[in-house]
């Protein structure tokens, strides 16, 4: 195979001593801010980004292949520990992994945890090795209107796909793409949307743009409803596992694995719909389906190994279409940009140096989080102590310092602060952020693709309509019409693994005495319903 | 198609979330009426020009800002983002908020002139304080820990030179 060759040469540029180097601070620096409560993946990678800018190209991924990991798992352990996800593809870790913590056995479900997200992090990233440069070769041949069918199926998945009101999934979806038009028109010239202010002629820097929406926007968000009261943090040990545990761990972790990979490298992916199936699966097939609502190992197994191997899957579409699934890849793609280089289809021929050693990176990265996070755990959960003060105005601190750094103009402190608001009311009035921020990254290309579609075919709309997009746009239009579809379907013949799914969690939910359940729209209805489980019980 | 949230949803919440119809609305218009106003271009290549897609976005923008007021009339309501930190019993602490973005806006105005070493403190300082720590001491030296520190890594470790102000010379 011609992968292995290739792979074997990443790991040549990965494994000099300096890039070994990197890749480590990235996982360490990765896990310690990813584990600090409010702070989900997508941000630790965006507040970590300013530190990649004195790296060359190879080490700066290198380093965020270290980041983008260690923000996962230090996601995770937050939820295990707090029973808050920091996004919503941990919201299953948490129903599980907090009520083992809970019991008693946070140290094992850290350890399932960990184990599991190296188990499946390692074998999807040889799945990418094997899948990516496959699908770049067909990617070549994909003209810029399927380009622009793909993109358009990128949008509405990430505003439909169990989000809790398509509405505002759209409407946040809007307002990215409009600050995507800011700037000036690269096909005519034109100032587009720039007031005539100089800064703003280049565009906003999407750093800015993501620390606003992320950072700025969390932080005085959760400042109007800081909660005064101390949160208790679950003590823990070492990490480790009896003989048993691993006995009921090591399926889930495969299961897992073999539901997220998919899942990911779909287009219109992300990783909440496969860690419900994970986790309805494996409540399924366990031998242990009473211990399921009181903290069964097996349901933090298989859907923290769903979420990170979907997260090695979504690098897929990110590298050879240049399409981001989650917040977290749509951050990463901002971060490849701001070298000059475009992911795509031509990646893998042009930079073959960098795409391979990004991937070995990745192998590196995992290794090394295990070794790390299995000693560090107890230091990991001292982390989720700090001030709430100190915590918040920290994030302000250093989103300030990276918004300033990437362009040293003072231009850039306002309109962090003017973005800040803006994520400040999509959090108040429950407009998720992830359309908004792929919008605008996305935005700017699905434009640039269809116009050079339409001139391709001399103006006539026909030109966006080849085999591929027609499927494309069918899944699109099923997309958007599921909702009316589904009334013509009997509930019992096609039943919705994703309601069944969310009826699980819901059940899980009853055992903490939630009486007001209504039904469960989504991931963020399930983190809700969890926060108030949370509050009644530190009450009681 | 719309969240209630259950509880919690006044009168009040449900009015002012025509507010963000009317901004999706106003964003709309205003994105539309910019890219009506785009003269003409010398250089442009195909059938698409510059206003076209600013055009398609900001009627997206109105359309949905309609169907918005549509969900809320009829009581959708939009849910509140939970967190770990976060309670959403009461109503938002609106002097936090102002206090941070005046520590914000207060690093941005001395950051060129005094310097970064400050004007970062200074934003550390005032958003702790913002948010409840009344350890004036300790607070202050973790700020210019931490303002100092940043722009010792930051110059040395990345290459990249921080405004040092009135300490020109001396860092």
């Amino acid at each position: 195979m011609d992968a292995f060759t290739e792979l074997i040469g990443g790991f040549g540029t990965a494994l000099t001593p300096t890039n070994l180097l990197y890749a480590f601070i990235g996982v360490l620096l990765g896990t310690a801010i990813g584990v600090l409560p409010g702070i989900g993946p997508a941000m630790t990678v965006a507040l970590l980004l300013p530190l990649t800018r004195g790296l060359d190209v190879t080490g700066a991924l290198i380093m965020f292949a270290g980041i983008y990991y260690g923000g996962m798992y230090g996601g995770s352990t937050t939820s295990i520990l707090l029973n808050t996800p920091g996004e919503s593809a941990s919201v299953v870790t948490a129903v599980e992994g907090n009520k083992m913590a809970r019991s008693g056995r946070a140290a094992q479900a850290l350890a399932t945890a960990a184990i599991g997200s190296f188990v499946a992090g390692t074998i999807a990233t040889l799945l990418l090795a094997l899948v990516a440069p496959t699908v770049a070769d067909l990617a070549v041949e994909v003209s810029p209107a399927d380009n622009f069918a793909i993109m358009l199926l990128a949008f509405i998945a990430v505003t439909s796909v169990l989000g809790s009101s398509r509405i505002r999934g759209l409407a946040a979806l809007g307002i990215g793409l409009a600050i995507g038009l800011i700037g000036i028109d690269p096909t005519s010239g034109q100032q587009r949307l720039t007031f005539g202010i100089g800064e703003l002629a280049e565009g906003i820097d999407v750093v800015v743009v993501a620390v606003g929406l992320f950072a700025v926007g969390e932080a005085l968000w959760t400042a109007a409803h800081l909660r005064r009261k101390p949160i208790d943090v679950i003590p823990v040990g070492n990490p480790r596992m009896s003989r048993s545990d691993f006995q009921r761990s090591w399926k889930p972790w495969l299961r897992g694995t073999a539901i997220g990979f998919p899942f990911g490298a779909v287009p219109a992916g992300g990783a909440e719909i496969p860690t419900f199936l994970s986790y309805v699966t494996e409540k399924r097939l366990s031998k242990h389906k009473e211990e399921f609502g009181h903290g069964a190992i097996e349901g933090v197994a298989g859907p923290e190994a769903t979420n990170n191997a979907s997260a090695a899957g979504g690098l897929v579409p990110l590298l050879t279409l240049g399409i981001p699934t989650t917040a977290t890849a749509a951050v990463m793609l901002a971060a490849i940009q701001s070298y000059g280089i475009e992911p795509g289809p031509q990646l893998f021929d042009n930079e073959p140096e960098l795409v391979w050693g990004l991937i070995a990176s990745l192998f590196i990265g995992n290794a090394v989080l295990l070794l790390l996070n299995l000693p560090l755990a107890p230091v990991w959960a001292r982390l989720l102590r700090i001030p709430r003060s100190y915590l918040y105005a920290g994030i302000l601190f250093f989103s300030s310092l990276g918004a300033y750094a990437s362009n040293a103009n003072t231009f850039d402190l306002f309109l962090l602060l003017a973005i800040g608001a803006l994520g400040f009311m999509m959090r108040r009035y429950g407009l998720p952020i992830l359309p908004a921020i792929i919008g605008v990254i996305l935005g700017p290309f699905a434009e640039q693709e269809l116009r050079q579609a339409l001139q391709i075919s001399n103006g006539a709309v026909s030109g966006l309509f080849d085999p591929m997009s027609v499927v494309v746009y069918a899944i699109v239009a099923l997309i958007m019409l599921w909702p009316l579809v589904r009334r013509f379907v009997p509930r019992k013949v096609v039943p919705s693994v994703l309601e069944e799914a969310t009826h699980e969690i819901e059940e899980a939910h009853h055992h903490h005495g939630l009486t007001d359940s209504v039904s469960v729209a989504g991931t963020t209805e399930a983190r809700r319903r969890f926060d108030r489980a949370h509050d009644t019980e530190g009450d009681g | 198609m719309s969240s209630a949230a259950p509880g919690g949803a006044t009168t009040e919440q449900g009015r002012s979330e025509y507010g963000v119809a009317l901004f999706l609305a106003a964003l709309g218009v205003l994105v539309i009426v910019l890219a009506v106003l785009i003269p003409e271009s010398r250089i442009a290549r195909g059938p698409l020009g510059p206003s076209t897609v600013p055009i398609v976005v900001g009627g997206l923008l109105v359309v949905v800002a309609g169907f918005l007021a549509l969900d809320v009339a009829r009581g959708g309501r939009g849910e509140p983002e939970g967190g770990e930190d976060v309670e959403l019993t009461g109503s938002s602490d609106w002097r936090t908020v102002l206090m941070l973005a005046a520590a914000f806006v207060a690093n941005a105005l001395l950051i060129e002139s005094v310097g970064w070493w400050f004007s970062g403190a200074v934003l550390f300082w005032g958003a702790a304080f913002a948010l409840g720590s009344r350890h004036y001491v300790r607070d202050a030296l973790i700020a210019f820990a931490l303002s100092f520190g940043s722009f010792y890594l930051f110059a040395l470790g990345l290459g990249v030179v921080l405004p040092p102000g009135i300490l020109d010379g001396i860092l």
